[in-house]
């Protein structure tokens, strides 16, 4: 079996800073990712990000997975990476099972963090099964990543930042989108993401949602219709349009299924996005040694899930004896950073679901 | 409404507006209404023009005196939410506006110039397109706009 000090599940913007922390207080980890390649998320993100300039503010997502992969890089002597692997089982006794290639690989570890991230809700509606009909990440993928269009005449259900974004990048990659459906009374994301796509000519919907899908063998048209306070359709109020493709944002959910296997206490917090684990301030869950950092603990934001990242990395290196130089002042300077993300009224929901968790 | 479609109304727009005095010179407009995690306009400001402070939350103020529209915020805004505006004489204003589609508008074009609603109000003149690698592939695009439209312009759309 495979020994290691440090298993980190997940490469994104979470498990690669975590890395990158453990390995500055001289901590040796293993980072294993089910995607051909590291990043997480940011792979696919062409926006400049919000934030501060600490977590790399105004930097598309695409270069800060460069700049984050690039530090991990750097320390290839302490930090080895297998991609193209899933963490399939977690046990008690810290053995993580691995599968690459279609064979089982077993690791023993003394501290894990878990940082798989989160994945899309889905969203129930007559026919939400045909082809042609994605979740926004998805949408994301294909464009950015594979360079495939999605359709040619999108609508959007789901006005979030994430639905917000990617209808902006539908449109910088020529499609054309109808419009953006939001089921609440008022627009979920972030003002300027929703102004900059209105310019565009692009009605937001709000108090509106997805009837039914129409097709055969894919998508061809859809009905949409306007919903009353209790989210319920108002009868007559139905409009059909005529798409190729309808994309899914209504939120994301923790992956947190590895968190169940190993018993750790879970918690349902729908502010966080689902079940959760509970964690003390420095995101230990109740088993000793077993960290989370990132969207796997709540969904929130990459800013965040970097600073979670090093602050883990920071403190899992400290239980193992390994001691950075600058423990306090960083540890002051990640908390501090944490607070101010979440401190303002887009925050507030987050900070409510953080109190539930603590341990 | 901001809130419901995404368009600011008058009240939010003016008061993002400087005095008139200072606006016969390029001056910053951020129109960035909400308290959002958000800073690098204030830190990219070569002239410590604009405030947010430590709160990174708290929204953008410009400091008309300080500002000097040089446009670097402009393109460092992940909402796109910045533009550069001047009254240039009584007959048109100058503006400086951030641009991420393709194709890129050429200097001398005329384009629809479109409000905040989405709907083509005037014709424009392309005085400029700027698109340096610092810049980081947001273009600005300066543009000649009729007057009355200082107010409503916000970007363009489609060659004439
Ligand atoms: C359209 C869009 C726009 C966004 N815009 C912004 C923004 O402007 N600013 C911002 O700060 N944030 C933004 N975000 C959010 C940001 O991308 C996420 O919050 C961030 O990526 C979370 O990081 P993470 O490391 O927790 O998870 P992820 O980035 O999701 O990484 C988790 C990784 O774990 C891997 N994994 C999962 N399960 C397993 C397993 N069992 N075995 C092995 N590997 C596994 C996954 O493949 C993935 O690579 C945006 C997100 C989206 C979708
Ligand atoms: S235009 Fe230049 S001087 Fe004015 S606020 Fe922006 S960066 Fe600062
Ligand atoms: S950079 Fe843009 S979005 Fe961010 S606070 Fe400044 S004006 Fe608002």
């Amino acid at each position: 079996m495979k020994k290691i000090d440090l298993v980190i599940i997940g490469g994104g913007p979470a498990g690669l800073s975590a890395a990158k922390m453990a390995a500055e207080s001289g901590l040796s980890s293993l980072i294993i990712e089910r995607n051909f390649k590291i990043g997480g998320q940011l792979v696919k993100q062409t926006h400049m990000f919000f934030g501060s300039e600490k977590q790399y503010a105004k930097t598309r997502g695409i270069d800060i997975a460069k700049i984050l992969v690039n530090d991990v890089l750097k320390y290839s002597d302490m930090i080895e990476i297998m991609t193209g692997t899933t963490v399939v089982g977690l046990y008690k006794d810290k053995v993580v099972t691995l599968l690459k290639d279609e064979k089982y690989i077993k690791v023993k570890t003394k501290a894990i963090i878990i940082a798989t991230g989160a994945s899309e809700k889905v969203l129930a509606f007559e026919k939400n099964d045909l082809p042609g009909i994605y979740g926004a990440g998805a949408v994301q993928t294909l464009m950015n990543v594979h360079g495939v269009l999605p359709g040619h005449n999108v609508v959007m259900v789901g006005s979030g930042n994430i639905g917000l974004i990617v209808s902006y990048q539908l449109i910088q990659a020529g499609v054309n989108v109808l419009c953006v459906l939001e089921a609440s009374s008022e627009i979920g994301g972030y003002k300027v993401h929703a102004s900059k796509l209105k310019r565009l000519g692009v009605d937001i919907k709000t108090s509106h949602s997805i009837k039914k899908a129409i097709g055969k063998d894919y998508l061809e048209r859809i009905i949409i219709g306007k919903l009353d306070d209790k989210w319920e359709f108002i009868e007559g109020s139905e409009e059909e349009l005529i798409v190729d493709a309808l994309c899914i944002s209504v939120g994301l959910s923790p992956l947190s299924n590895l968190l169940s296997m190993i018993g750790t206490e879970m918690k349902y917090v729908s502010y966080l996005g689902g079940l959760v684990p509970l964690i003390d301030e420095n995101y230990e869950t109740s088993i000793e040694n077993v960290f989370v950092a990132g969207d796997v603990c709540g969904v929130e934001e990459a800013s965040s899930a970097i600073v979670e990242g090093y602050l883990t990395g920071l403190v899992v290196a400290k239980k193992l004896g390994y001691i950075h130089p600058n423990y306090d002042k960083l540890y002051l300077d990640f908390k501090a950073q944490l607070h101010n993300l979440r401190s303002g009224p887009f925050g507030e929901k987050l900070r409510r679901g953080l109190e539930e968790i603590m341990r | 409404m901001l809130n419901t479609n995404g368009v600011p109304d008058k009240k939010q727009i003016f008061s993002r507006f400087p005095d008139k005095k200072y606006i016969l010179k390029p001056k910053a407009i951020t129109e960035c209404y909400e308290e959002i995690p958000c800073n690098p306009c204030s830190t990219s400001c070569p002239f410590d023009a604009i405030y947010i402070g430590e709160d990174i939350n708290t929204a953008p103020i410009v400091d008309f005196e300080k500002c000097t529209g040089c446009g670097i915020c402009v393109y460092n805004c992940p909402g796109l939410a910045i533009f550069i505006v001047q009254e240039l004489d009584n007959e048109n204003a100058r503006f400086k506006i951030p641009y991420e589609l393709i194709p890129l508008p050429i200097k001398g074009e005329t384009w629809s110039g479109v409000n905040r609603a989405g709907e083509v109000i005037t014709k424009v003149l392309i005085e400029k397109v700027s698109l340096t690698e610092k810049q980081d592939k947001t273009a600005l695009i300066q543009v000649l706009v009729p007057i009355e439209f200082i107010n409503d312009f916000i970007t363009i759309r489609s060659k004439l």
